[in-house]
Parts: structure tokens; C-alpha cells; sequence
């Protein structure tokens, strides 16, 4: 079994990280997951949250605000609508998506309006724990 | 015959034209590497997101629970048409071409008994298209403001298109934008986004990897799918971001060659007209001597 797996995060804007990790903490829509090598196939979406890559023994932290990961046993890649190193997260960044989802839920009809109050829960959670 | 004077002030104003398209040619080179690298960034993202709905796609594709954005309306009746150009001018045939590709489609959609609707993104696009298809134009979004094309900013037009979509407007959506190539080649190009088209690159890879999905298949789709919309969008725009600095480069670097041209002609005409004046003094003081 091979130790590491090729790691990617990457947001429409930027590629953030690419390199072999041990194991990846997803924050993934219906809890979270870690996808270590070998994993079993499996595509998952993402809820606002924090994303642990663990690679060379060290660990790095990035905030995702959603989107949605692919892992495989050799790769696993995480497609961020929004992503950032937690250093790099502030109060306001967050305030303001919160704002944003809410507005959002307050506009959402039928069915669309659990996910809308999913999403806002899951925020103000992250802003909590900032 | 222009006088000296005239001359002088013409060539001059050729001159200072001449630092102005040199010193765009200049800004726009600046600008186009910044461009480049943007679209090049964004790039890995729209290809796994690509590689992934593809598969998702044909595994839930044919079924009858497959989303609107994925299988159309049923309908092609109502055509929306997507047409992104800059902001700015100056940039060459870059904004006509985009345009003339949008107007030939829309021509060959009218006389096939189709309606088309119009959704411009820039305001050089919205003016040419406001001559013959005023009525058409269902909407505008305006980037004048934005410095650097973020992926907000694609997001803004995507949930303009999807809400339009959602409200029964129209049936398939088309995007025009040019691709960019390289500084004297950007390619316009229409994609359609709305029923959403995968091309799935490779099967044989694809087939042998079956992914678990969580939440299950149809769910995931339908949370992806507003998102492929705007991946699109933002590759698009990001793609013009680059073609137009790169037609604004060529542009410019043409425009100072011509003036450098100018100037050279018009120097001579005013070496000429100044000898020829010369000349003309002597032969007056020449034959005034010679009449004494």
C-alpha cells in the first residue's frame, strides 16, 4: 500500500495546493471524512468548512466554502467554490457570506430552503469556531 | 498645398498620437500576462470539474429524473444568446467578431422559425447588437467596474442566466466569447451551456473507476450544475479577458507602426515644401538682381 496520494485542492481562481499527502480531512456535505491511499471511489459534495491535508508529517488547514471533492484510491481532489488558507481567514470574510446565505435563505422557495438554511448554519459554525 | 505651419502642427499631432498607442500597446502587453496567467489558473479547475460531471452525466444522463440543465426543456424554441465582448474599445476587429459570430447564428436561428433573446455581457457587444436586435436584448451585465474578472463576477451572470432559465425564458442557452490563442490569433467561439454538453475525453479511463456519490447521483448533479454554468461563464470571460489584451496589443503595435509611417511621409512632404520655398526666395532675389 503506498503511503501517500496526490493531493489536489484547487478553486476556479487558483491552484492551491498539489503535492503527495498521507491523509485529507473533508469537511464533506453529510459529515465529514478522511480519504487517506486507497480509498474507496467516491465523489462527495462539501459544506463551508475547514480542510486538513496532512502531508511530510506536518499539517496545513484551508477554509472551503463549498464545492465538492473526488477521491480515488491514488488521487484525491478537492474542487473549492472558495478556498483559502485558515491563516488568511477573517471575521469579515466570513460575516459577509453569512450575510450573503442568509439573504439567500430568506429568498429560497420549496425545497430549495432547507439547503439555504443548511448552508447558513454551516457558516455561522465556522465563524464560531474562529 | 498645406503651409509649413500646417505641416508642422499635423506632424506633431501625429507624434503625440503615436506616444498614445505606444504607450497602450504597452499597458495591454502588461495586462495580457496578468490575463494569461489568470486564465491559466483557472484552467485545472474547469477541467477535473469537466472530467467529473462528464461522468456523473452519462451515469444519470438518460434517465427520466435527470435535471432540466442537463436534459433541456424538450423544447428548442427560445434561444437565449449569450454574447460577452469588453468594456473598451480599441482593441481591433476583436468586439466584431464576436458580435458578427452571435449575428449569424441569431440569423440562422430567426429563419429557422426560432426566437432569440439576447444577454450581453460588456458594453462594446450591447451597442452593435442594439442596431438590429434592440427588442431582443433581454439584458445586460456590466463589468465596467471590475478591475480583475473574479469568480464572483461569473457567478453574478450565471444566476442571471439561471434564474431567467428557472422563469420559463427561454430553452437553450448559448455563450459567445473568443478563445485565446496567442496575440495575433484569438478564436471566436460559441458553447452552449444550458442544456449542459460534457465531452467526456476519456472513456476507457472513466469506465473502469465506478465512484460512490454522497449525497446519491441526482442530488450531487443538481448541485453541480448551477456551478458548471458559472465555470463556464468564468473560463469565457477570463479566456476574453486574455484575447482582448492580445487584440489591443496587435492593434496598438499597428497603429504606432502606421504613425511611425505618417511621420516619416509627412516630413519629407515638409522637407520638400520647405526647400521648395527656399527656392522660391532665391528666384525672386536672383531675378530682382537681375532686373536692376
Amino acid at each position: 500500500m503506498a503511503d501517500t496520494m496526490q493531493f489536489d485542492l484547487v478553486s476556479p481562481e487558483r491552484s492551491l495546493v498539489s503535492a503527495q499527502a498521507t491523509a485529507v480531512r473533508i469537511p464533506g456535505a453529510d459529515g465529514d471524512m478522511t480519504a487517506m491511499p486507497d480509498h474507496a471511489p467516491v465523489v462527495t459534495t462539501l459544506r463551508p468548512g475547514i480542510l486538513t491535508v496532512e502531508m511530510d508529517g506536518s499539517e496545513q488547514e484551508f477554509a472551503v466554502m463549498g464545492g465538492f471533492a473526488q477521491v480515488s484510491g491514488s488521487a484525491t481532489t478537492v474542487l473549492a467554490e472558495e478556498a483559502l488558507p485558515k491563516a488568511e481567514l477573517t471575521g469579515e470574510f466570513l460575516d459577509e457570506r453569512v450575510a450573503k446565505a442568509e439573504a439567500a435563505r430568506d429568498a429560497a422557495e420549496g425545497s430549495a430552503v432547507d439547503a439555504a438554511a443548511k448552508r447558513v448554519a454551516d457558516l455561522q459554525a465556522l465563524r464560531e469556531a474562529l | 498645398m498645406p503651409s509649413l505651419k500646417d505641416l508642422k502642427t499635423r506632424i506633431d499631432s501625429v507624434k503625440s498620437t503615436r506616444k498614445i498607442t505606444q504607450a497602450m500597446q504597452m499597458v495591454a502587453a502588461a495586462k495580457l500576462r496578468r490575463a494569461e496567467e489568470a486564465a491559466g489558473a483557472a484552467r485545472p479547475y474547469a477541467e477535473r470539474f469537466n472530467a467529473v460531471m462528464a461522468e456523473l452525466a452519462s451515469s444519470v444522463g438518460d434517465s427520466d429524473s435527470a435535471p432540466k440543465l442537463l436534459s433541456g426543456t424538450g423544447s428548442d424554441q427560445v434561444h437565449l444568446l449569450v454574447v460577452m465582448t469588453a468594456e473598451r474599445g480599441l482593441c481591433g476587429g476583436f468586439n466584431s467578431s464576436i458580435v458578427k459570430l452571435a449575428r449569424a447564428k441569431a440569423e440562422e436561428l430567426t429563419a429557422a422559425g426560432k426566437t432569440v433573446k439576447f444577454l450581453t455581457v460588456g458594453k462594446k457587444g450591447r451597442e452593435q447588437l442594439k442596431r438590429d436586435y434592440e427588442d431582443a436584448i433581454v439584458g445586460h451585465v456590466d463589468l465596467t467596474e471590475v478591475k480583475r474578472i473574479g469568480y464572483a463576477d461569473a457567478q453574478g451572470v450565471a444566476e442571471d442566466v439561471l434564474s431567467r432559465f428557472d422563469a420559463g425564458d427561454f430553452d437553450v442557452a448559448t455563450v459567445f466569447y473568443s478563445i485565446f490563442e496567442s496575440v495575433i490569433s484569438q478564436v471566436p467561439t460559441a458553447t452552449q451551456i444550458i442544456p449542459a454538453k460534457f465531452e467526456s475525453a476519456d472513456d476507457a479511463e472513466g469506465a473502469s473507476t465506478v465512484y460512490d456519490y454522497e449525497p446519491d447521483e441526482n442530488e450531487i448533479l443538481a448541485d453541480l450544475l448551477p456551478r458548471g454554468v458559472a465555470t463556464q461563464i468564468f473560463s469565457g470571460l477570463l479566456e476574453n479577458g486574455a484575447s482582448e489584451q492580445g487584440a489591443r496589443m496587435s492593434a496598438m503595435d499597428n497603429a504606432t507602426r502606421n504613425a511611425g509611417e505618417m511621420i516619416d511621409k509627412l516630413t519629407i512632404q515638409f522637407n520638400r515644401t520647405r526647400q521648395a520655398v527656399i527656392t522660391n526666395e532665391l528666384i525672386e532675389i536672383i531675378s530682382g538682381a537681375e532686373a536692376l
